[in-house]
């Protein structure tokens, strides 16, 4: 039991997420999260503004199950798993986090710059949430998948798009954490 | 009925996407500055088991849980938007720290806030279905 308090590490993580990706495609699914989105806005009535956004969504509710799943996964590893929640971060990346003014860097899961209550709070805070998921949004649309879908599922049926896209993710993360990062904060 | 083994695969895979900390924005900050093996592991330990698995289902003909084919879905071929997409896309998950799935595990974990970055993803994705015949695909 006390191996599954401490955080896991890669080579427990992997072979899980491989396990994950091989049961929905036996159970007669696939591993793409993304398409949820397309989902989620379908049953929204988005149909009305875009043919995109026209078909049978009914197809899709295992996604949907799945996604359900993977939130109570989080409320239960969150109630039951979770000790505590710091983490072991390489220390050049606190220094590089405590120049940008983030304080208590691997303190917890998600930066309290970004998602605590005082950024929640100003204008220049929310439209660093909504633009950010915009561009995930957005971006997992046109590229026809994300991480699961394009990363994981993609490279592993080794699909030459899905390394492009992955290609892709790089350049804009890498644009992002370097150049775009160090402006806004 | 049918749909309770997904939930139940959902739920493995919020327990290990928050385990092994992939729901955290610091490991894809952390990731992007080449700081951390861990992000590569994961990922990479993925697609090497995957890429084993696929091909042991592909050649000796699995059939899924039902009888049928298995789903290996091709991607169209293109460039541009695999590429612009992408990009797009890899912007705001080092913004956000979060891709499709994590963000959903977050909600769960309790980190609210992230629901604002769900309504943008799908504020986005609307977007884009708006937009699809005048983007180059």
């Amino acid at each position: 039991m006390e191996f599954l308090l401490q955080p896991w590490p890669w080579y427990v993580a992997g072979p899980i997420i491989a396990f994950v990706m091989f049961l929905l495609l036996y159970f007669g699914g696939r591993f793409g999260f993304s398409s949820n989105l397309r989902t989620m806005c379908t049953i929204a009535g988005a149909g009305k503004y875009a043919d995109f956004f026209k078909f049978d969504w009914k197809s899709q509710r295992w996604n949907l199950v799945f996604v359900l799943g993977a939130i109570l996964g989080g409320l239960i590893a969150a109630q039951f798993l979770m000790p505590q929640e710091t983490l072991d971060l390489n220390p050049t990346t606190i220094s590089a986090l405590q120049e940008l003014g983030f304080q208590d860097a691997g303190q917890q899961y998600l930066p309290n710059e970004i998602f605590g209550t005082t950024a929640l709070s100003s204008t220049k805070g929310l439209f660093i949430l909504i633009f950010g998921g915009f561009l995930v949004g957005f971006g997992t649309r046109y590229a026809g998948g994300c991480t699961s879908g394009h990363a994981i599922s993609g490279l592993s049926n080794l699909q030459v798009p899905s390394l492009i896209a992955v290609i892709g993710f790089f350049i804009g993360g890498l644009i992002m954490t370097h150049l775009i990062l160090p402006i806004i904060f | 009925m049918k749909y309770i083994k997904f939930l139940l695969a959902g739920i493995l895979f919020g327990i290990v996407m928050t385990k092994a900390e992939i729901i955290s924005w610091f490991r894809i900050y952390e990731m992007f500055r080449f700081e951390s093996f861990h992000m590569y592991g994961v990922i990479g330990s993925t697609v090497i088991l995957g890429v084993i698995m696929i091909q042991v289902m592909k050649r000796t003909q699995m059939k899924n849980i039902s009888g049928g084919e298995i789903n290996f879905k091709p991607k169209d071929k293109s460039i541009i938007r695999y590429l612009l997409g992408g990009t797009l896309f890899g912007l705001g998950w080092s913004l956000s720290g979060a891709c499709p799935g994590p963000m959903f595990v977050l909600v769960g974990y309790g980190y609210l806030s992230i629901l604002i970055v769900i309504l943008g993803a799908l504020l986005g994705t609307f977007t884009y279905g708006v937009l699809k015949d005048k983007l180059p695909h």
